[in-house]
């Protein structure tokens, strides 16, 4: 899960990292009222979990309370690269000397944890890397050994900080590592950190991206999902424990396994090509046992989807068997009755294969019809769907 | 021959105890495989009976070992306790421990990977992936085994269906192994790993790879066919219509920005000379028309 900047804010200090003060808003009011508390010039920021925000204008500098409130007034309900403003952040505005850069990452082609430093902050570091590699330090960080003293010192080192601002940035990086560790995170990065003209070292603005799979041991995390911006059919899903994201198309797709889910959103798409651009219209992961209530969940999910015009079920049958799997859809096509609605094509392989084909003809139900292979089935659902 | 596991393989199980662990313990005797104990913390001393075979419970993996001349441990622990059960193994220098859990957070995989690295004495395979078979030799953890025999392919996938789904394809033409390396962001085993011992493996004559979105795995894997692999080598890429920025399903199937794209993946393949398929059959046919099968 991605954090907005406020929430990292939030979460930096929490752990000691030097921020300035601010708060959300959601109204003008709520800015006016904020800039207020904080006084002199403040920064009012849009708070959207995508880049280039300030170059969308989402990012303004307010003289005083009333103008921080025209500025909020500007930035709610503006539209960023497809995400919609709904909250901002007014912050203290400080007075900058320096931009650094700094980061804490998991490095999934070493299989380890990375730090990024450079004392060239504030612009896009992947620019930096880009075009000028020798300003990025990039050091690893042993995920059995954490970021020690020493190692923060190294690391201080290696990205040649100033000295007037050394202590402070290994400091800062300590915390970081302790955000890092602490929360579960797979990235913090402050971008910039900043020197102020009076020599004080502050994280400006923040990314932090947490592993959903800690969710058990982070029970704070809950309460920073967005749920404004949670798809509706998302949010049902996840309450039933389904593993589904919604997409733009018009096939719905039921499958067991991630690797074979994805597989079939594309051989979907390949199908559908044929028929004036039919797409698949989510992923939904049913997991290994494939029973008649989790069939039945995933189903109902599915079909109500207004944009779904066909479904398309793929199970392989491994542990799960095929026929397990038939009895599931007839009983999930039972328990749904007249919600039922759309035709919905079976393809089946796998363990018991005959008998689980054999159960679904038996029940031949008006709306299910099978496919012998996947991708026959995959033109199928998508022929259906631009009917 | 096959890659990993074998005949002699003596497989202890992490968590046997645990309802997961009973039912796929149950299905791996089924099938072959020379399970010989357990382990769970606190059970040591008892000895459970599935369909027969008296299987004694160790507490640490050390005593089981010692006691059972186990070389190959599969973890079925819940992810809470999953990091504890692998650090447990890898002291004891177990060879191989195939990690089948699901969910476990990265934090404590990047951990027990860095830590096994350090004692270099073990080879992890997984999290979150369904382990490995060698048809009629052995099969530790989940895959089942009833689909097909033992042959001449190759396989490494990251995905435990898309696994199934090509054994049964070519289920007339058989494998020597079937490696799910697993979806997680880090994992133990790469699919270069598997292609090296695929390639020394005088049984694999042609190797299936199958990956899928998130990383730059099937990319580095790619540079490494060009540069080590001579047998004949099909891929398939999960993931061409997933958006940015969604996890599919696995934790690691991810696309971040323009990295770790679907299309990206069958283009580092194809420079590398893989012939990729667009779909799990046509990669089936595209390697039977280099078999000539």
């Amino acid at each position: 899960m991605d954090l907005f900047e406020y929430q990292a804010r939030d979460i930096f200090e929490k752990h000691g990292v030097p921020v300035l003060t601010a708060s959300v808003a959601t109204t003008v009011d709520e800015a006016e009222k904020a800039a207020t508390t904080i006084g002199g010039k403040v920064v009012v920021k849009a708070q959207v979990k995508v880049g280039g925000r300030g170059k969308a204008g989402g990012v303004k500098l307010a003289e005083n309370p009333q103008d921080a409130r025209e500025k909020a007034g500007a930035i709610l309900g503006m539209d960023i690269k497809g995400h919609t403003v709904r909250t901002v952040m007014i912050a203290a505005a400080a007075p900058i000397e320096s931009e650094y850069y700094l980061a804490i990452l998991l490095d999934r082609s070493n299989r380890t944890f990375l730090v990024m430093a450079s004392v060239s902050g504030g612009m896009d570091i992947e620019e930096v890397a880009h075009t000028a590699p020798e300003k990025l330090a990039k050091i690893p960080v042993s995920a059995v050994d954490g970021i020690s003293l020493a190692k923060a010192k190294e690391i201080v080192a290696a990205a040649q900080f100033p000295a007037d601002v050394a202590d402070q940035v290994v400091d800062v990086l300590l915390k970081l590592w302790d955000v890092f560790q602490g929360e579960d995170a797979t990235l913090v990065e402050v971008n910039p950190l900043v020197k102020t003209n009076d020599g004080k070292v502050i994280a400006l603005d923040g990314k932090v991206t947490l592993d959903d799979n800690a969710d058990f041991r982070q029970p704070d995390h809950e309460a920073l999902v967005d749920q404004a911006a949670e798809n509706p059919l998302e949010a049902v899903a996840k309450e039933k424990g389904l593993n589904y994201v919604k997409l733009e198309g018009q096939v719905g797709i039921i499958g067991n396994g991630a690797g074979l889910v994805m597989s079939t959103l594309d051989v979907v798409a390949y199908a559908g090509e044929k028929y004036g651009g039919v797409r698949p219209a989510n992923f939904l992961d049913i997991g290994g046992g494939a029973s008649a209530q989790i069939m039945a969940d995933g189903l109902s999910i599915i079909l109500g989807d207004k944009d779904v015009k066909s479904v398309f079920v793929n199970v392989f049958g491994g542990i799960t068997a095929c026929d397990a799997v038939a009895n599931g859809i007839v009983q999930a096509l039972e328990l749904l009755g007249p919600k039922a609605t759309k035709p919905i094509v079976v393809r089946l392989d796998g363990n018991n294969v005959v008998e689980g084909r054999a159960i679904l003809a038996k029940a031949a139900h008006p709306l299910v019809e099978q496919a012998d292979t996947m991708d026959g089935a995959a033109n199928r659902a998508a022929e259906l769907a631009a009917k | 021959m096959s890659i990993f596991i074998n005949n002699a393989s003596k497989v202890i199980v992490q968590g046997m105890t645990g309802s997961e662990g009973t039912k796929h313990t149950r299905r791996m005797l089924a099938s072959g495989t020379k399970v010989v104990g357990g382990v769970t913390p606190g059970k040591g001393g008892q000895v459970v009976d599935i369909d027969g075979h008296q299987l004694p419970v160790f507490n640490t993996v050390a005593e089981a070992m010692s006691a059972t001349g186990a070389n190959v441990s599969v973890v079925f622990v819940p992810p809470k306790f999953a990091k504890a059960a692998v650090i447990d193994a890898i002291d004891a220098t177990m060879p191989l421990v195939v990690v089948i859990t699901e969910g476990i957070p990265v934090h404590d995989a990047a951990s027990f990977y860095t830590y096994a690295q350090s004692k270099g004495t073990t080879k992890i395979i997984g999290p979150n992936c369904p382990g490995l078979i060698s048809p009629g030799k052995s099969n530790v953890g989940i895959i089942p085994a009833d689909i097909t025999g033992s042959g001449p392919i190759g396989l490494v996938s990251k995905s435990g269906t898309l696994t199934y789904q090509m054994m049964y394809e070519l289920r007339d033409i058989g494998f020597s192994t079937a490696v799910g390396i697993g979806g997680d962001p880090v994992i133990g085993t790469t699919h270069i790993d598997c292609l090296r011992a695929f390639q020394d493996d005088p049984e694999t004559t042609a190797i299936v790879m199958i990956g899928e979105i998130g990383g730059d795995a099937e990319e580095r894997a790619a540079a490494f066919i060009a540069e080590y692999v001579t047998k004949p080598v099909v891929g398939y890429v999960a993931g061409f219509t997933a958006p940015e920025g969604k996890t599919m399903g696995h934790a690691g199937a991810i696309v971040s920005g323009s990295s770790g794209t679907a299309q990206g993946k069958k283009d580092a393949l194809e420079a590398a000379g893989v012939k990729v398929g667009q779909t799990p059959s046509e990669t089936a046919r595209l390697l039977r028309a280099i078999m000539g099968r």
